[in-house]
């Protein structure tokens, strides 16, 4: 028989982990599908397990490392009663009003695994990778979005940053300890980053940029032996002998588990109601960055995951659970 | 860690892995890298119920640059299986078990 639980949480980032913290300790014993290993930020503990160092998550003065910080909300999940299980939802169905159906392993399977009386999607975003064609052949092999796996490997080599916002600096910044040069290629004229950020990276010795530039692709044999940039303004291609290129250009949504079932925005984010995370379907609500391309902070999404789990609590109330 | 996880170094990889009757998967791991850490159980998984027919092998790449150097790691978690000492597939960044376990199976 198909196991029921009250509250279902999709996701295991600060959104997904805040609010198993609060459904928990509410007596809703939530069941958490925390996602699969993968590097590419669709996994168990979210996008800060590719980060580095957190200096801006309010209660570590001396700053946290993603992972560490992921491993302790992690804990007081399940402190709290929260079960976690290592698994990807392969699908939901949003069709037919609460208990909604949810699949974890074969998604054609007749019995979903569980049912959800509330549930929270906080299945958070991904890196956008650049698109260029060698760059997917040479991902593991020069080509990195996570700076704080292969930054070692860079030992005295000249590597470039793609991207202008927090993470491409983060990343150029934290590379330094190891590159002899970083160079951060980005497609306007100005950074998105915020401002404290520019400073520490204009101040770096070890940091250049070239503005008005995108990569149009990654060359190397058996490994990245340089980058083709071209020059948006003047339309000129050049190419820069690079060993390494960290890719931090921005993120997507992963909302295809609810596409064509909640409302999204256009550009593919989940549409939350007024100041709540209530979606188009009743005892649905969305958390962290999957709803969120404003923000989009570790400290947000958390807050949002709060508010998921009361929205639920107070759901399941009114109904009389 | 399982019993059945045996732990290399640059001294002693060649000895394990060549000297091995069964296939090795290495995990070229460092402390400070998530991903590596989210695929430590799923090892300890396989390792369990995969005894005898695999060998599971951890190289720390911080203590252990000339095997590192050697496969030319640029990425962790990279797992390279070897069979006869030979390197025969290579798996890079932080896979599902299921997945794992399919790009091996062909090897095992």
């Amino acid at each position: 028989m198909t196991e029921r639980r009250k509250v279902v949480i999709v996701g295991s980032g600060p959104a997904g982990l805040t609010a198993a913290i609060y459904a928990a300790r509410a007596q809703l014993e939530p069941l958490v599908i925390e996602g699969e290993p993968s590097s590419n930020s669709d996994q168990p503990g979210g996008q800060l397990m590719l980060t580095t160092e957190v200096e801006n998550y309010p209660g570590f003065v001396d700053g946290v490392m993603g992972p560490e910080l992921m491993g302790i909300m992690r804990n007081q999940a399940i402190r709290f009663g929260a079960e976690l299980r290592t698994a990807k939802v392969s699908r939901l169905d949003l069709s037919s009003p609460s208990p909604f159906p949810v699949w974890v392993g074969d998604p054609e399977a007749d019995e979903p695994t569980v049912e959800a009386d509330a549930l929270i999607i906080a299945t958070g975003a991904r890196s956008l990778m650049l698109g260029c064609p060698n760059e997917e052949r040479l991902l593991g092999y020069g080509v990195s979005t996570c700076a704080t796996c292969d930054g070692f490997f860079f030992r005295e080599h000249h590597i470039a940053v793609a991207g202008g916002g927090d993470s491409a600096l983060e990343e150029a910044l934290f590379l330094t300890r190891f590159a002899s040069k970083v160079t951060v290629i980005h497609r306007r004229s100005e950074l998105r980053a915020s401002k404290i950020m520019q400073e520490r990276a204009f101040k770096n010795p070890k940091i250049e940029f070239l503005w008005d530039s995108v990569i149009v692709d990654v060359l190397g044999d058996t490994k990245v032996s340089g980058i083709k940039v071209k020059h948006t303004k003047s339309a000129e291609t050049f190419e820069l002998p690079v060993t390494g290129l960290f890719v931090a250009i921005g993120h997507e949504p992963n909302s295809a588990l609810v596409k064509g079932q909640l409302d999204l925005e256009e550009n593919g984010y989940v549409r939350t109601i007024g100041r709540s995370s209530r979606t188009s379907v009743d005892g649905v609500f969305a958390c962290g960055d999957v709803q969120d391309h404003i923000y989009r902070q570790a400290i947000t999404s958390a807050g949002s995951g709060c508010m998921a789990a009361i929205d639920a609590e107070h759901w399941l109330e009114e109904r009389g659970e | 860690m399982s019993e059945k996880i045996v732990t290399l170094s640059d001294a002693t990889f060649d000895e394990h892995v060549k000297g091995s009757d069964v296939p090795v998967l290495v995990d070229f791991w460092a402390e400070w890298c998530g991903p590596c850490k989210m695929i430590s159980p799923v090892l300890e998984e396989i390792a369990e119920e995969q005894a005898g027919k695999l060998q599971i092998g951890k190289l720390n790449i911080d203590d252990n640059l000339e095997v590192t150097r050697r496969f030319d790691v640029m990425s962790i978690p990279t797992l390279i299986l070897f069979k006869d000492g030979e390197p025969e597939v290579r798996l890079i960044g932080a896979k599902p078990k299921g997945q794992l376990l399919q790009e091996i199976a062909q090897y095992l």
